[in-house]
C-alpha cells in the first residue's frame, strides 16, 4: 500500500498528529509525507521510528520543504 | 550530521540544563527572585516600559526577550530554517495570546516561571503547574477532535523580519533610554522592574537560549502535551532537565527557599493560581505551544507566533490597566471572573474552528 499526506502548512502538533493517525490506520505500507518546516520533519521522523517504521527523506529543497518516506 | 545532533535527546537534555542554570545565574546577576527568566512577565515588562500600562514597578525593556528572537533568527539563517509565513487564523492567535497573558498574570508567571518558581521551593508553583496540565489537556481533548488553526502560507520575506526588526527597535530603546514628554520610555525605580542582570550578559545568554531552542525545538507546552497526546518524551525530558538543573543550581547558589507564604512575586490563592494557568495552558495549547516557543517561531519567520506574542504583549497593558493581574496580596478585583471570561472564549474557540481538518 503506497499512499501520500501534505501536512505543509499546518501548526505543531497536527502535521504529526495526522501522520501518527494514517500509520496506525494503514499498519504497514509506504506513506509518503510533505511537509515544509523542520519542525514537523523531525517530530515525524521521531514518532515514526519509535513505532518501528523506516524513515527516509527523500527530497530537501533549503527552505521550501521536505519529502518523508516512511514504510514498514 | 549536526541536524540529527541538535535533535537528540543528549542535546534537548543539555538544553535544559542549560536554560535551568542560566535563569538561576540571572536571578545571581540582578533579575528579580525565581524570575531569572519569565517569558510573560519580562514581556509585560516591556508593555509597562512602552507605556502600555503604568503600574510603576513593572516596567523595564528586558534584553531576553529580544535575545530569544535573535538566536532564533540566527539558527534559523544558518540552519536555512528562517521562512516568512502567515495567514493561519493571525487575529484568533492575537486572542489567544492576549488570554494566555491575562492567565498567567493571574498566577504571576509563565510555564517557565512555574518550574523556576518551583525550582526556587515556592510550593505555590504545584497549582500553577496542575493548572498548566489541565489546560494542556483539556487542549488536547480538541485537537483530538480536529481543532485547528488553518494551514499557513508562505509570504514576503519582509513579514517574516517584522519581529526580529520590531526587537531590534526595542534594543535601541534599551540602549539609548529616550525620554519623552510623556514619560516614555518608563524604566522602573523600585520593584521588581527595577531588577534586573547585566544588559549585555542578558541579551548573550538569551541568544544563546533563543539559538539552542530553535534547534532543539524547546517547548514547555509541547513536553507535556506529546507525553499525553503521542506518547512522546522528547521535550519533557529537557523540561525536567530545566526543573531539575534550576533545583540544583539554586541550592548552590542559596537561592532555594522551600514553603507558600512570602514567596517572591508570588500570591497563595491557589485556586487561581491554579484557574489562572488552566487558561494560559489552554490558551498556549490552542495557539500550539508556550510563550518562549512563541518567541522563537517569531525569530524564524513565523508571523502568526508573531502576532500571538504581539497579542501577549498588549493582554499584559490590559491586565494591569483594569486591574486583572495579582500582586502578592493576591489576585486583582477582575482577575477571577477574567480567567472565568478568558476559558469561555478558549471553550468557544475549540469548539467552533474543528470543520477545517476534515476536509483535509
Amino acid at each position: 500500500m503506497h499512499q501520500k499526506i501534505e501536512v505543509s502548512g499546518l501548526s505543531c502538533p497536527l502535521p504529526v498528529v495526522k501522520v501518527r493517525e494514517k500509520l496506525l490506520e494503514m499498519k504497514k505500507g509506504v506513506l509518503e509525507v510533505q511537509v515544509d518546516n523542520g519542525t514537523a520533519k523531525d517530530n515525524i521522523t521521531r514518532m515514526a521510528k519509535e513505532a518501528g517504521w523506516k524513515v527516509k527523506l527523500e527530497v530537501q529543497e533549503e527552505g521550501e520543504g521536505y519529502l518523508l518516506s516512511i514504510s514498514k | 550530521m549536526w541536524k540529527q545532533f541538535f535533535i537528540s535527546r543528549k542535546f534537548i537534555i543539555f538544553t535544559g540544563i542549560f536554560i535551568g542554570i542560566s535563569a538561576t545565574v540571572l536571578q545571581k546577576l540582578g533579575n528579580p527572585a525565581n524570575m531569572g527568566i519569565c517569558v510573560a512577565c519580562m514581556e509585560r515588562d516591556i508593555a509597562g516600559a512602552l507605556g502600555l500600562h503604568r503600574a510603576a514597578v513593572v516596567q523595564y525593556i528586558r534584553p531576553e526577550i529580544i535575545g530569544f528572537v535573535f538566536g532564533s533568527l540566527i539558527a534559523a539563517l544558518i540552519f536555512k530554517e528562517f521562512k516568512a509565513r502567515s495567514g493561519s487564523a493571525p487575529l484568533m492567535r492575537f486572542v489567544l495570546g492576549f488570554l494566555a497573558m491575562i492567565g498567567a498574570l493571574v498566577f504571576l508567571g509563565c510555564p517557565w516561571r512555574a518550574l523556576l518558581r518551583l525550582a526556587g521551593g515556592d510550593g505555590n508553583a504545584l497549582f500553577g503547574l496542575a493548572g498548566l496540565i489541565t489546560g494542556i489537556w483539556v487542549g488536547i481533548f480538541f485537537i483530538k477532535s480536529g481543532y485547528n488553526l488553518g494551514r499557513n502560507q508562505r509570504t514576503y520575506p519582509l513579514v517574516g523580519w517584522v519581529m526580529p526588526l520590531i526587537m531590534m527597535g526595542l534594543f535601541l530603546l534599551l540602549l539609548f533610554r529616550p525620554q519623552l514628554p510623556s514619560g516614555a520610555v518608563f524604566f522602573s525605580s523600585q520593584g521588581p522592574g527595577s531588577q534586573h542582570a547585566p544588559l549585555f550578559i542578558a541579551l548573550l545568554v538569551a541568544m544563546v537560549i533563543g539559538f539552542l531552542a530553535q534547534r532543539t525545538r524547546f517547548c514547555t507546552v509541547a513536553a507535556v502535551r506529546d507525553v499525553i497526546l503521542i506518547k512522546d518524551t522528547y521535550l519533557f525530558t529537557g523540561v525536567i532537565s530545566l526543573l531539575l538543573a534550576a533545583l540544583v543550581s539554586n541550592l548552590i547558589l542559596k537561592q532555594f527557599h522551600p514553603g507558600f507564604q512570602g514567596q517572591p512575586i508570588a500570591h497563595t490563592n491557589q485556586w487561581w493560581n491554579f484557574g489562572g494557568m488552566v487558561l494560559a495552558g489552554l490558551a498556549f495549547t490552542l495557539a500550539g505551544g508556550c510563550p518562549g516557543r512563541q518567541l522563537f517561531l517569531s525569530g524564524e519567520g513565523d508571523a502568526d507566533a508573531a502576532i500571538f506574542v504581539l497579542g501577549m504583549i498588549v493582554g499584559a497593558g490590559f491586565a494591569h490597566n483594569f486591574d486583572t493581574a495579582s500582586s502578592p496580596q493576591g489576585p486583582g478585583l477582575w482577575g477571577p471572573a477574567s480567567v472565568v471570561i478568558g476559558i469561555v472564549i478558549c471553550l468557544i474557540i475549540g469548539i467552533t474552528m474543528r470543520s477545517a481538518i476534515k476536509e483535509n
